[in-house]
């Protein structure tokens, strides 16, 4: 431990970067603070919304109608009913006049927004309910099935499309030959080629494939192209003065060069995925988290849609989390990461300044 | 006032010249031309410019900004093709780049992605040395620009003069007939770029190469060189290939010899035409602000 040269008052200890520090990265401990805070502020209000009663809610369950014989503008009003509340307050006048004892209820929220507590609890249960009809797919293995199709198209979709991107970002013949026509189908929205997916392929998983095949293929080649093209042209001329010929450039130098940056556009194209996917399940025979989706909507069970939301969401989440992190080892030259060979190595240069620039006798 | 020419040269240093002069020619240039633009707005950017380097001589390019000095390294190197005349390298006419002309860039050109070691290793492997004989010639290389420590660093991790000190090691390790380089240090601090001209020096002692070497600056010129090739701007023109009398080995206290500022007064009189005395070693010192201020202690 060394002291400071000069102690800095208290509070204006510095250890790193401060809260509002422009463009500087904060330090870990901040940055998990502040990620577990993006998912929990917004948990919060959810929360807030739902159990303050005078936040909002602005309906009334009717748990007692009063005495219904009382005729009136609202006499319709029952047990179990959700009702505005200014219909219930109207109604109230109506018995209040006919000194009847009044209506009860609870002050709620539009069905459309569940408690925290209905959602999570309808997120267990979709796991727990077995399927309705014998031979259906449990939840888990629907997920599981909306993931096969998620892979199968992207994995497609990157097998030609990184080749074919990197081709034309490379070499002006390959782009000016495709990117024309891939720009004119990219504007074409992906489910208009479903019908057409079925024709071919029938009803079966291929047809939803292909949608999220086609739906990230064409942009897929326009951005492999563009990052690709970015490849700093002084390393290309680097690399051709020690000798490299032409395909060892494309190998050696501008497929590496270009690798940080494709790998950020294919976690960026992997969410994109996602949404051909709940299109594609549509199509043919429903499947998948889509499926499930669907029915909670048609039955209006938004604690199932927002069940089944959040399982998306955390899938994509995991998935990309689980790929920033692969990224970090895989590119150890981006923004002072380490390769897993020098994971437990102290950094060169780091901790020793004083050899900056300096030489050895 | 100086009666001192910077054509005076000592016995020992004639000879040096003399003997240099018998080394045969490595890089040839006649009547290089090359215009840039297009045919209703050309830009004349070298104009017949002809000379000859030979073997293991050191070279530095001097010149006005603007005035050509990369265009000419870069058709050295063959990223630019000539508009007429010829380059010759051993006899041979330059066609394109390729790895007996090894290039030092102004700004950094390691690739990110390679390790230290790889990055030296990377001319050899493209050769289609094997990875151990590769391994083998980098770690020499990077023993004589002193990194054999950072071998395994990314280059990001690096200060800007380790990262020239591994480029020039990357570019000497395909054993290039002629290293070519831009205004490698143009962008280093004046204290490192002192350190790295030391150990240019070094190296160039310790390697049979021939070095062409682009600057601005001209007491790094005259520092480091055996002749100056002076071009004259728009278009740019040879002005002179001037010898320099200064002896070797170099040293810095030879900055105040007649012979380094008469040299230095021949150049300025060609790249400042006007200025007669040298007032642009003045310029280059730091300026101070005066202020009142005591050296009490309060
Ligand atoms: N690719 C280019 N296209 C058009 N003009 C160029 C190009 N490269 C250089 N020039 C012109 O050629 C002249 C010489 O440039 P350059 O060789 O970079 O000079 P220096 O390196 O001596 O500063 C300048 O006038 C510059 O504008
Ligand atoms: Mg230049």
């Amino acid at each position: 431990m060394t002291t400071p040269a000069r102690t800095p008052s208290k509070g204006s200890v510095s250890k790193g970067p401060r809260w509002l520090s422009l463009r500087q990265e904060l330090a870990p401990r901040r940055r998990a603070l502040l990620f577990a805070l993006a998912f929990a502020l917004p948990l919060l209000l959810w929360s807030a919304v739902s159990y303050l009663p005078f936040l909002w809610h602005p309906l009334m369950e009717v748990t007692y109608a009063g005495d219904e014989t009382v005729a009136g503008d609202y006499d319709y009003l029952a047990s179990g009913m959700l009702v505005e509340k200014d219909l219930f307050a109207a109604r109230n006048r109506e018995l209040a006049a006919a000194g009847k004892p009044a209506a009860l209820g609870i002050p709620r929220n539009p069905i459309y927004l569940p408690a925290p507590h209905e959602v999570a609890r309808a997120f267990y249960t979709a796991f727990k309910t077995p399927p309705a009809r014998q031979g259906d797919l449990w939840l888990h293995e629907s997920l599981l099935h909306s993931c096969r199709i998620i892979f199968w198209g992207f994995i497609l979709s990157a097998a030609i499309g990184l080749p074919l991107g990197i081709l034309c970002g490379s070499l002006m013949l390959f782009s000016r030959l495709f990117e024309p026509f891939v720009d004119f189908v990219r504007y074409m929205p992906a489910p208009v080629f479903g019908a057409l997916a079925v024709a071919i392929w029938g009803l079966d998983d291929a047809p939803k494939i292909a949608v999220v095949f086609i739906g990230t293929f064409f942009p897929m080649v326009l951005v492999v192209a563009n990052t690709t093209r970015q490849v700093d042209g002084a390393l290309l001329e680097a690399a051709q003065t020690l000798g490299c010929n032409r395909r060892q450039l494309l190998g050696h130098v501008i497929i590496p060069a270009a690798t940080p940056g494709l790998y950020r556009d294919m976690r960026i194209l992997l969410g994109c995925a996602w949404t051909y996917l709940v299109v594609a399940e549509l199509i043919g025979a429903k499947s998948g988290i889509s499926a499930f989706l669907y029915q909670a909507q048609r039955y209006k069970q938004f604690d199932n849609v927002y069940a089944a939301m959040l399982m998306i969401g955390l899938i994509g989440l995991f998935t990309d989390q689980i790929l920033a992190l692969l990224g970090r080892f895989l590119f150890p030259s981006e923004n002072g990461g380490r390769s897993l060979k020098n994971l437990f190595r102290p950094r060169a240069g780091e901790s020793n300044p004083g050899v900056l620039g300096g030489i050895a006798p | 006032m100086s009666p001192f020419s910077y054509r005076n040269q000592s016995e020992a240093v004639a000879e040096r010249f003399r003997k240099l002069k018998q080394r045969p020619v490595v890089l040839e240039v006649k009547d290089l031309t090359k215009r840039f633009g297009t045919e209703s707005n050309p830009v004349l950017a070298l104009d017949n410019v002809s000379f000859e380097v030979h073997r293991r001589e050191f070279v530095c390019v001097v010149g006005a900004s603007g005035c050509g000095k990369s265009t000419l390294v870069r058709l050295l190197a063959g990223l630019e093709q000539p508009t007429s005349g010829s380059l010759l390298l051993d006899g041979k006419t330059v066609d394109g780049p390729g790895a007996d002309r090894g290039m030092v860039f102004q700004g950094y050109t390691l690739f990110p992605w390679l390790t230290v070691k790889d990055n030296v290793m990377f001319g050899p492997r493209m050769k289609g040395m094997s990875r151990a004989a590769a391994r083998e010639e980098a770690d020499q290389w990077l023993s004589l620009v002193s990194l054999d420590a950072f071998a395994d660093s990314y280059p990001h991790q690096l200060s800007g003069g380790m990262k020239q000190r591994v480029a020039i090691a990357r570019a000497l390790a395909n054993s290039p007939r002629i290293l070519l380089m831009d205004e490698p240090f143009g962008a280093l601090d004046a204290q490192t770029r002192a350190q790295m001209q030391r150990h240019l020096l070094h190296i160039w002692k310790n390697a049979d190469v021939t070095i062409v070497f682009i600057t601005h600056d001209l007491d790094e010129a005259i520092y480091l060189a055996d002749r100056i090739l002076v071009l004259k701007p728009r278009p740019g023109r040879v002005a002179e290939l001037l010898e320099v009398p200064v002896p070797r080995p170099r040293s810095t206290e030879q900055f105040q010899s007649p012979e380094f500022l008469a040299t230095r007064r021949r150049l300025e009189e060609w790249i400042h035409p006007g200025s007669e005395t040298g007032t642009s070693h003045v310029d280059e010192l730091p300026r101070l602000r005066l202020t009142q201020v005591g050296d009490e202690v309060e």
